[in-house]
Parts: C-alpha cells; sequence; structure tokens
C-alpha cells in the first residue's frame, strides 16, 4: 500500500465528492473527476474507498463500476492517454497504419506507457468522428485524417504543452 | 404495489406442450410448466433468488414471439402457447451448453462436485460428449489462503447467485460481478484476497454455487491424520444444526433426523469420544443469561447482541466495530466446548491436552476460521483443531464405505453427552432467543414456566420480534436470520432508534439449518423442514430448559468454581476486535 | 428537387449554440409555447399523426410509447434523453449537443410538460466531455431565460434538466442499461419485465427516447404531425439525419426525407457522392454495427421503415457505412465482432461465449484454416444469437454476419480454399495488431 497517493490526499477526494455531490448516482462523474485529478489517469484503489465510504456503497460495487467502464483505470497511466479507434469505419479508414504511426512515433506498444509517463497508447470503441476517420482521441480533442506529420506534430504539441507546463 | 396486488388473485390459462393449465397471474413459465409437469433446465436460477437470466438454458418457445422466452423470469399471459421441448429449443439450450462448457474445465474427476454439479448433469441430460467450439482453459490463481473458502473462477460459469446472496441477502458485498465480456466475472473488490474483503466467511455463496468454483476449505485429509496417529486422543463434538441435514447427503428427505447414525458413523470412524455442542449451548445460555441479566440490572450496554454465529461476529467487526460493545462475551458454543475438553475433560479423562485432539462438525464454515482465532486457545492449546462440515463428514462416511442407512443408532458420550431441548434449537433461527427466554424467565420469576414454545421467535421471517413479561418487567426482544436482517437492526441501534434489550443474530437466513457448510441444493422449503425437525427434537426431548441439564451443574460444581474466576471467565469468555474494512 | 431537408439541422453552424436569442431568432421555442397551451394528450395525438419513430435504433413508434407512459397514473415520472451515441459510424446526435442543444432541451421539456415530470435527465456518453459542456451551458442560459427551471414562461410547469455522464460503454445504449449506468451502476441491461415505462429511473415510470427523437417535438408541435408526416412516406413520417462514413467521397451528416433510395444517399453529388477512390462499392452497413449489411441489388430500396425491412434492412441509427472493394467481408466482420467482444456486458452466455466463438471461426477463415464445418457453425450461432441472447446488443451481435453470410457466401467459401477476392487476407503479416 506504499505505493498509491502520491497524486491524490483524501481532501482532495472529498472535495471533489462534495463538489459533485455524496449520492449514489453521481459515483461516475466523481470517479472521472478524480481520474483526472490524478494526473495519471487511474483510479487507486485507496481513493476508491474513500469513494464508496462516502457514498454509503460496497467497495466491490465502485471496483465493478471501474471495471466495466472502459473509461476507467485501475493501474496508473500517462498524462495524455491518446486512444486510437478501431471500430469499422476508422478501420476500414486504415486505423492499423495509424497504430503503427503511434507506436514507431512513441517507441511504445499498444497498451503500453512511455518511460516519462507521459503518453499511453491504448484502442478505443468509436468516438463520433467516423467522418474524419482514422481518429485519435486526447481528452475531450479528437484529431481525425491522420497522417504521419499530423501523428507527429501532434505528439511534438502535447509533449511541448507538458514541459511548459512543468 | 396495488397494482401487483390487484394482478395477484388473477387466473391466467395457458397451454404447455399442448396440456392447458390455470396458474394465477404472475406464475413464471419455469413455475407453470413445473406445474403441468415439464422441466425445464435452469443454471442461473435458483429458486429462492431473484431471477437473473442470464445462462439462457431455460429457453422456451411462446408462440407468436420472434424470440425464445426464458422461463426463469417471463410470467406467463393469458392464452400463451409455450412449448418447452422443442427441436429448435433443443438445439439453442445444446448450443448453448456447449459454449458454457468450451469456457470451462474439462477435468471434472478433480472437481469436489463430480457428480453432484448442476452443470456437469445437464451437459449428461443433453448428451455433450464432443464439444464443436474450440475449448479455452483459463489459468486464473486458485484462492486458497483463508482457513474456510476456496474460490476457484476457473470454474466459474458466472450465473451470479453467490453475488445476489453476498450482495443481496447478506449485504456483505465481499464479492461483486466486475469487468465486462470475456473478462467478466465474480470479483471481490481490486481482487484482494477474501480475507482482506468484508467476506463474513457465512459460506452462503458456497451453498448456492451450482458448480465447484466455490467450496469450503477440505479438512478431511487434516482429520484422517490424526485419526491415524496413535498418539492422539481424538474427539469429536456436533452441532445441533448437522443431525437434522447430513441424511440429505444420502439421499434421505430434509429434515430427517439421523443423530444416531451419526454418532455411529463418527465411532466407526475411529473417534474416541462422539459429544454433543448442544452441551456447551446449554453452557452458553447460562452464561448469556447472567450476562443480559446483570446488563439489565446494572443498566450496561443494550441491547445485548449474542455472539454464537461467527459469521456475525465477523461481519459485525468487519462493518459495525462501533457496536462490539452490544456483543455478548460468552464464546460460541463450539469455543466453550474446545476450551472444556481440553482443560475440565482433560482432567477428567486423565488425557494430557496435547494430546487431545478436537474436531467439529458444523454446518458452518464460518466455524473453520472462528477457531483459527489467535484468542480462541484459553486451554493453552489451540481449543478447536479442526472444523468440519457437514459435507465433509458426509464425505468421510462415504470414503469409509459406511452404509449410513444400515447403521445402528448410538448415543453420544459422557461427560458432554446430556443436553436439553432448548439446546438442541440453537440450529435455528430463534432457537437461541428461546432458550435463553426459558431460563431467564424462571430465573426472574422463580416460577415455572408453563408454555415454553415462544412461538413469536420461531420460523423463517427475516425479523422476528417479541415481549416477554418478566416479574413485571416488560423486556423487548428482536431475533435477526441473515446478515441483510442483522444489518437493519444495527442501522437502528447506531441511530439510537433500537427499544430491544436483547437480540439474536444469526448470519444465515434460517440459522444454523441453512449453514454455509450445510447439503448443496437446499431450497428455503427444505430449510424449513429442518428447522420443523430440530422443534420436534425439542418436543420430545425430557429436559428442555438449559438450566436443567445437570451434568452443566456439575461442570460447574467440579470444574468452573474450583477454577479461579479469571480463568473460567477465560474459558467461555471472550473479546472482539475492530476490524473496519 | 434537392434531396436534403433540413428540417431539424437549419441551425447547424448557423446560431452560437448555447444563445437562447439566437435559437429564438430561428424560431425557437416556439412549439414549447405552443405546447404550453395544449393539452398532454393533443401533443401526444401530434405525435401520433407525425408516425414519428425512434431514432436511436429500435425505431418503436415514438407517440404509442409515449400513450403507454401518459397512462400509467404514478408519480413522479422522469423524462431521461439517451445522448449515449455509441454506434460505430454515428455521429448525428453529437451534432445536436453541440450545435443545437436548445432544441433537444426544447423538446425534453415538452416531453416534461406532457408527463407532468420534474426532473428530466440526459445521459451523454463520456466521450462526448466537450459536448456536456455544451449541453450544461444551453441548461444554464434556458434557466436563466425562463424556458426552464420553475414556473417555466411564467407558467405552474416547473422542469430540470441534469447533464450526467456515462464512462465507456456502448452498452448503455441499451435503455435499461443506460438507466442503471445514470443512477451510478454499472449498465449491464435489466431483467424484464418490469417495463421502463413502469419501472424504470429510480423505479419510477420513465420515458426514455433518443437525442433525435428529442429534437423533432418541437418541430411536430409547431407545424402539426400532418405537415410533418407529409415530409416522409406515409408510413415514416418526417426527416433524418443520416451518417456517412467509410469509402465515400462526401462523409458527414445529412439530414433527409425519408423515402429517396439507397443510391441516391450512397452516389447522389449532394450527398455521398459515391466510393472515395477508384474500387467500386461493394456493399454497405446500415444503423451501426448491430445492423444489417447492404448490398448492390438493394440499392434501389427507399430509405425508410418499412421498404427497407422488407428487404431485411433498417434504419436503425441512421448510420450508412460503405465498403468497397478493397474490403474482405471476413476482414470487416472480424472488426465488427471485436467491437461487440469489447462491448458485450458479458453476464449471457450467448452474447460473451458466442461472440468470442465467432471471432475464433473468422479468424480461422482470414488464415485460411477454416472448414465446411466451420462455417457451418458460423451459420448456427449467427442463428443463435438473435434468438437467445439477453438483451438487443447480444440479439443484434451477428446481424452483420448473417447478412454477408446470406449474401456473400462465396467470399467465405473462397477463405475455404485459401483465397481472398480482395486480396486482404493470407497477405497479411502477423502483426501485434488485436
Amino acid at each position: 500500500m506504499k505505493d498509491f497517493m502520491n497524486e491524490l490526499r483524501k481532501e482532495q477526494v472529498l472535495k471533489i465528492i462534495k463538489e459533485k455531490g455524496a449520492t449514489k448516482e453521481n459515483l461516475l462523474t466523481i470517479l472521472l473527476t478524480i481520474q483526472e485529478a490524478s494526473g495519471r489517469n487511474y483510479v487507486h484503489r485507496e481513493w476508491a474507498k474513500w469513494v464508496a465510504e462516502e457514498l454509503g456503497l460496497p467497495l466491490s460495487k465502485v471496483y465493478d463500476v471501474l471495471t466495466f467502464y472502459a473509461m476507467f483505470s485501475t493501474k496508473p497511466r500517462g498524462k495524455y492517454v491518446l486512444e486510437i479507434c478501431h471500430s469499422a469505419p476508422c478501420h476500414v479508414a486504415k486505423s492499423a497504419a495509424v497504430v503503427q504511426m503511434f507506436t514507431e512515433e512513441l517507441g511504445i506498444k499498444m497498451g503500453e506507457t512511455t518511460a516519462d509517463n507521459l503518453f499511453t497508447l491504448q484502442y478505443t470503441s468509436c468516438v463520433g468522428a467516423c467522418d474524419i476517420g482514422p481518429v485519435v482521441k486526447i481528452g475531450e480533442k479528437v484529431y481525425g485524417n491522420l497522417t504521419r506529420d499530423k501523428v507527429a506534430q501532434i505528439i511534438q504539441t502535447y509533449r511541448e504543452g507538458a514541459s511548459c507546463l512543468n | 404495489m396495488q397494482k401487483m396486488a390487484k394482478t395477484k388473485n388473477k387466473l391466467v390459462t395457458v397451454t404447455i406442450n399442448g396440456e392447458q393449465i390455470t396458474v394465477p397471474a404472475g406464475t413464471t413459465i419455469l413455475e407453470a410448466a413445473k406445474q403441468a409437469g415439464f422441466k425445464i433446465p435452469t443454471l442461473c436460477h435458483h429458486p429462492d433468488l431473484k431471477p437473473r437470466a442470464t445462462c439462457r438454458l431455460c429457453l422456451v418457445e411462446v408462440k407468436g414471439q420472434r424470440r425464445l422466452q426464458t422461463a426463469c423470469n417471463t410470467p406467463v399471459r393469458e392464452g400463451n402457447e409455450i412449448i418447452t421441448n422443442s427441436a429448435e429449443v433443443r438445439e439453442a439450450r445444446k448450443t448453448i451448453l456447449e459454449l458454457i462448457l468450451a469456457d470451462h474445465p474439462q477435468d471434472c474427476l478433480k472437481c469436489s462436485r463430480n457428480q453432484n454439479c448442476e452443470l456437469q448433469k445437464l451437459a449428461d441430460e443433453y448428451q455433450i460428449r464432443e464439444n464443436p467450439f474450440v475449448v479455452s482453459a483459463k489459468n486464473l490463481p486458485l484462492e486458497d489462503s483463508n482457513p474456510a473458502i476456496v474460490r476457484d473462477m476457473n470454474k466459474c460459469v458466472k450465473c451470479g447467485r453467490c453475488v445476489e446472496v453476498c450482495q443481496e441477502i447478506q449485504q456483505v458485498g465481499a464479492i461483486n460481478t466486475a469487468n465486462r465480456s470475456l473478462a467478466y466475472g465474480i470479483s471481490t473488490a481490486f481482487e484482494e484476497e477474501l480475507a482482506d474483503s468484508t467476506c463474513t466467511y457465512c459460506g452462503q455463496c458456497v451453498t448456492v454455487c451450482p458448480v465447484g468454483a466455490l467450496k469450503e476449505k477440505d479438512d478431511t485429509a487434516r482429520v484422517w491424520q490424526a485419526l491415524n496417529n496413535p498418539e492422539l486422543h481424538v474427539v469429536v463434538q456436533t452441532a445441533p444444526a448437522v443431525r437434522v441435514a447430513l441424511g440429505e447427503e444420502f439421499g434421505q428427505k430434509p429434515g430427517s433426523i439421523t443423530t444416531g447414525k451419526m454418532i455411529a458413523a463418527l465411532k466407526r470412524l475411529g473417534f474416541a469420544k462422539v459429544f454433543d455442542t448442544n452441551f456447551t449451548a446449554d453452557l452458553t445460555i447460562i452464561e448469556e443469561s447472567r450476562e443480559l441479566l446483570k446488563r439489565l440490572k446494572d443498566k450496561g450496554d443494550l441491547p445485548l447482541l449474542t455472539s454464537c454465529s461467527p459469521g456475525w461476529i465477523n461481519f459485525i467487526e468487519k462493518m459495525y466495530p462501533e457496536l462490539l460493545k452490544h456483543v455478548s462475551t460468552c464464546k460460541s458454543p463450539q469455543q466453550m466446548f474446545g476450551a472444556l475438553a481440553k482443560t475440565y475433560y482433560a482432567d477428567k479423562a486423565q488425557i494430557p491436552a496435547e494430546k487431545i485432539f478436537v474436531v467439529s462438525i458444523m454446518p458452518c464454515t464460518a466455524k473453520k476460521y472462528e477457531c483459527t482465532r489467535p484468542e480462541m486457545k484459553s486451554s493453552g492449546y489451540q481449543d478447536v483443531d479442526v472444523v468440519l462440515t457437514t459435507r465433509e463428514l458426509a464425505q468421510m462416511i462415504k470414503q469409509s464405505g459406511l452404509d449410513f442407512a444400515a447403521l445402528p443408532e448410538a448415543e453420544y458420550d459422557e461427560p458432554f453427552g446430556v443436553s436439553t431441548g432448548a439446546a438442541t434449537i440453537f440450529g435455528a433461527t430463534g432457537g437461541v432467543m428461546e432458550a435463553a427466554l426459558r431460563t431467564v424467565y424462571e430465573t426472574v420469576a422463580g416460577k415455572t414456566l408453563e408454555d415454553l414454545d415462544f412461538k413469536m421467535v420461531r420460523g423463517l421471517d427475516g425479523i422476528k420480534e417479541a415481549t416477554v413479561d418478566l416479574a413485571g418487567k416488560k423486556v423487548k426482544v428482536a431475533v435477526a436470520n441473515g446478515l441483510g436482517n442483522a444489518k437493519i437492526l444495527l442501522e437502528m441501534i447506531k441511530a439510537g432508534k433500537c427499544k430491544y434489550h436483547f437480540i439474536e443474530i444469526m448470519a444465515c437466513p434460517g440459522g444454523c439449518i441453512g449453514g454455509g457448510g450445510q447439503p448443496f441444493g437446499a431450497t428455503k422449503a427444505d430449510k424449513e423442514k429442518r428447522l420443523e425437525s430440530l422443534y420436534a427434537i425439542d418436543k420430545k426431548s425430557k429436559l428442555r430448559k438449559s438450566h436443567e441439564n445437570l451434568a452443566v451443574t456439575q461442570v460447574y460444581d467440579d470444574f468452573l468454581r474450583k477454577t479461579l474466576d479469571i480463568y473460567a471467565h477465560e474459558l467461555l469468555h471472550t473479546y472482539y476486535s475492530d476490524r473496519k474494512h | 428537387m434537392s434531396k436534403l431537408m433540413p428540417l431539424l439541422s437549419a441551425n447547424f453552424g448557423q446560431i452560437t449554440p448555447t444563445s437562447v436569442e439566437e435559437y429564438i431568432g430561428t424560431g425557437g421555442f416556439t412549439g414549447l409555447r405552443k405546447a404550453l397551451k395544449m393539452t398532454p394528450q393533443e401533443i401526444i395525438d401530434e405525435v401520433k399523426t407525425a408516425k414519428l419513430r425512434g431514432r436511436g435504433g429500435a425505431g418503436y413508434p415514438t407517440g404509442a410509447k409515449w400513450q403507454q407512459l401518459y397512462d400509467i397514473k404514478h408519480f413522479p415520472k422522469y423524462i431521461v434523453c439517451n445522448a449515449d451515441e455509441g454506434e460505430p459510424g454515428t455521429f448525428k446526435d453529437k451534432l445536436f449537443l453541440e450545435k443545437d442543444p436548445l432544441r433537444v432541451i426544447e423538446g425534453m421539456t415538452i416531453a416534461g410538460y406532457v408527463f407532468n415530470a420534474q426532473e428530466g435527465y440526459i445521459y451523454i456518453r463520456g466521450e462526448y466531455a466537450a459536448q456536456q459542456k455544451v449541453f450544461q451551458e444551453a441548461v444554464d442560459q434556458a434557466v436563466a431565460a425562463g424556458y426552464l427551471g420553475e414556473n417555466i414562461l411564467g407558467t405552474e410547469f416547473s422542469y430540470h434538466i441534469h447533464v450526467m455522464t456515462g464512462a465507456g460503454a456502448y452498452i448503455c445504449g441499451e435503455n435499461s442499461a443506460l438507466l442503471n449506468s445514470l443512477e451510478g451502476k454499472v449498465g449491464r441491461p435489466r431483467v424484464k419485465p418490469p417495463h421502463l415505462a413502469e419501472v424504470g429511473l429510480f423505479e419510477q415510470p420513465t420515458l426514455v427516447n433518443n437525442v433525435e427523437s428529442f429534437a423533432n417535438i418541437p418541430t411536430i408541435v409547431q407545424i402539426g404531425g400532418e405537415k410533418y408526416l407529409s415530409y416522409g412516406t406515409a408510413e415514416s413520417g418526417g426527416t433524418k439525419l443520416i451518417c456517412l462514413s467509410g469509402n465515400i467521397a462526401n462523409p458527414g451528416v445529412y439530414e433527409i426525407p425519408f423515402g429517396i433510395t439507397l443510391r441516391d444517399i450512397i452516389f447522389d453529388e449532394e450527398l455521398g457522392g459515391g466510393p472515395a477512390g477508384s474500387k467500386k462499392v461493394k456493399f454497405y452497413h446500415l444503423g451501426g454495427q448491430s445492423g444489417p449489411c447492404g448490398f448492390l441489388p438493394q440499392l434501389d430500396t427507399p430509405y425508410c421503415y418499412q421498404a427497407l425491412r422488407e428487404k431485411g434492412l433498417s434504419v436503425g441509427s441512421g448510420a450508412i457505412v460503405v465498403l468497397d472493394e478493397s474490403v474482405c467481408v471476413i476482414d470487416y466482420l472480424l472488426t465488427v465482432t471485436q467491437f461487440f467482444i469489447h462491448e458485450s456486458c458479458g453476464k449471457c452466455t450467448p452474447c460473451r461465449e458466442g461472440n468470442k466463438q465467432i471471432h475464433v471461426l473468422l479468424e480461422k477463415l482470414s488464415q485460411g484454416k477454416a472448414t465446411k464445418a466451420d462455417l457451418q457453425l458460423l451459420q448456427r450461432l449467427s442463428n443463435l444469437l438473435p434468438k437467445t441472447s439477453f438483451c438487443g446488443l447480444g440479439q443484434a451481435a451477428a446481424t452483420a454476419l448473417s447478412t454477408c453470410l446470406k449474401n456473400l457466401r462465396s467470399e467465405f467459401e473462397a477463405h475455404l480454399t485459401g483465397n481472398c477476392p480482395a486480396g486482404v487476407c493470407f497477405t497479411k503479416q502477423e502483426s501485434g495488431e488485436q
């Protein structure tokens, strides 16, 4: 249990719960907000436990939610999660090639996180941008009609953004 | 609600496989078919649990419906023409079975549920020999790190019955569904071990598992080993609820009373002495009645909560530690027995305590954990060495080649052989309360109790209550069975809204007769039969009040009063810890 | 005559989406004003006359759904807007959410008035986080302007809309799963009966309609059911937003009147504009991954509920993914099946295990390892899933497979002999792609 919570303190988690409203129907938005606030795009067991306590839920029910919905992770991910759509329209638009571009550019495989904890590559189901496939989704942003140049540029932009923040 | 009440009185006429049948509105196809004499196969369905309709084996044809309908949850509608065994239905069921089996280990011989497995039975009925689908073996780790329950998720068929009992009935919330699609399954939170979860080891999940995914920790080998060790004096105690359930393992009707044969079997297995946990149940009543009267008199922490059910103790320690002061300090009868066996009995029989090996036959999986608790060593040794469930005892009897039905009736050994009817009903929800009331009444009122039957606290209702007049003082009592019901009362206490003085709580629905170690496949109706038999034994008993058990009095006279008070207390009483999850 | 009919989408890109003033400037909220002077039954009757059918995919007549809920005399009732647009190839609800959210709010508010509901919920998929913000802003603006909240337009009617998020689960598009998710639970579908109209959100009677369905309501109230119906065919009232993607020249969202043909949609210059490259159209996938595939002989079918159904096709979500001859049907179906494997909730056997085995068999085909018996087994599974699965997801998971098995049989058979007509299989190097 020593590995946890460098990212979020209990007060922060409780504050999020309070802001969103400590009722059961707010569980998803609470967990999504915690995940975002973590900076590592995940929900640690301890944070989930505090949520469970505040909402009066067994931890096993919170865990069910965390493992059911695709947007959650219980393991730390990169600061930016690059989600490449591999549903049919993007598949037809050659998303496989885009996967190759990203894996080459970042030097990691799908599902992995870069050593600097900046990027995680993963697949996603359709994000509703089929007219500009193949697409990658990063946070709230969707980038379409991807080419090798665009991919390199996107990664560059996020790298620079991150270094500015630091 | 009103609407439901209205439809309840209505009748519906349908045809099933050409047979006309009239049933109350709201009856499921499964139930209606059963009444018409047609069995529909099920796997995820359990008659005592809400339908989940996920295995899809109970599919039937309903004329006019494009899709096949699940019989377990679909109510019949007026005029339905239902076919339960058409070629299409059989083909669909067979394919679904093949799909389930393609995701299941193929090594039935190695499974504890071999020949007692609902999936195996169905596979046999549908004559599944070759599976056309690719069979993929999973390689999930087996969890056997706690003393009570073993989980083998490789065998799980994802029926969800265990989740229903753990989440809804027991409200323990230790296990739940998790993940989705291929990874969908049953899990604790964050895959933690049961020991680290809120699990109480009540074993209700085990009793409803249709396959070998959940089982008790098999301790029979340790018992065989002890029996084969000439150095050891192996004694056994049997809990009250075992005697009315063991017969089911040998094809007898639920509720068959098998006390004599069970004792005979245990003697033939090689136990030096066969004792009755009922003896220490009577002792528990003496101690607990005193505690109640003292708390009433001294305005101590009320309500007083009973402490015989180890699953319940785990529950309050993990979920409501702030209320632990309400729990009686009395050890459970099994642990009082262990403590006395290695002290009082050791003295009496002139056998060194370290040579005495105490085995308990319990209807319970939580007892396996209870006996390993570090504080249960008041004799200087682990007071109870091994706990076997009713099912494990049956296994040993089968292994030893005994013809159970042909066994003679034998009797319990002294000095722990005498007991009262009050002790017998410990095995039923409300029984401890009733036994305590019989004793408390006579102690307080100083006169003989005429009507011994406290019927208000009997039966399978989740929460029962009564008010008893104890020489002018009205004492309010309540009885809860099943941890979900216990939770309701605990919340009341927490909120300061509890009017009761004394509450009996049993972790398992129905009490010990419905324990996690009892024979598989029992429904509520079967449990009712077990219950009736315990009350029948009580009714026929010569002694029906714990304080009339002279053997117990003798233990006080010969032993407990002669030892230091503090030591006597330690033998019979215990303490609890905050184990908040 | 133009094959475009911007009845609902006219504001897209034309106004500031969250501006109540600009929305009113284009005739916004006249539907609500009119509705508040009508009786609920009159409004329901207009919806019935309009022959509006649910735009989420199932195509259930909206008027009938409304009548059923209206007849239940148990309160409170809840209004839920299903904005969990997750069908691959579908991105039209997103446009309503981000380009004209007030129209959806107006539709939901009229529904609130009809059912005397005080609370409405819109469940927007987690992937549309940006759209959630726009929608929330629009709700706040509508409240500020008195079109939402307490005593709407000075009447006794008060109604609130809560913007709720999903967290990545296609199955939550299934209404009972959606309601579970709205309650903060896992989005696995519920056992039915009871039906959602009776026991829905928080166990109360509940209306669940799709975004586009709600977007239709202000117009229907405003112009009347009869006029609305006249834009479409006799049985499919009004217009439909369709989403074109895949190997098509002009991908995007188009609002069309019901009744134009599939050929018009795919080939008309104003619409799809034909295939994107030099290859010919081979087939097209209608209504999302759960819909059927259509083939060249069906191109002249009018795009409306009835005509498509007669041909074994369907409107579904309005998605049309066009596939040209570079696409191998086995490879395509593998992608479809992977989608359903990823999105199955996992609780029922046919969907969880069936899709897994379908994938195994398709993979064998794509590797040239399949036998005739495998093809039969594939057929058996494609018959099993629709008849036995717990919910719509599992029931529809093999729809594309069934239609392709029927219409492109020869391509399956070619794979048995190690031949992939599109040249996709057997040439691919083993890559790390899943």
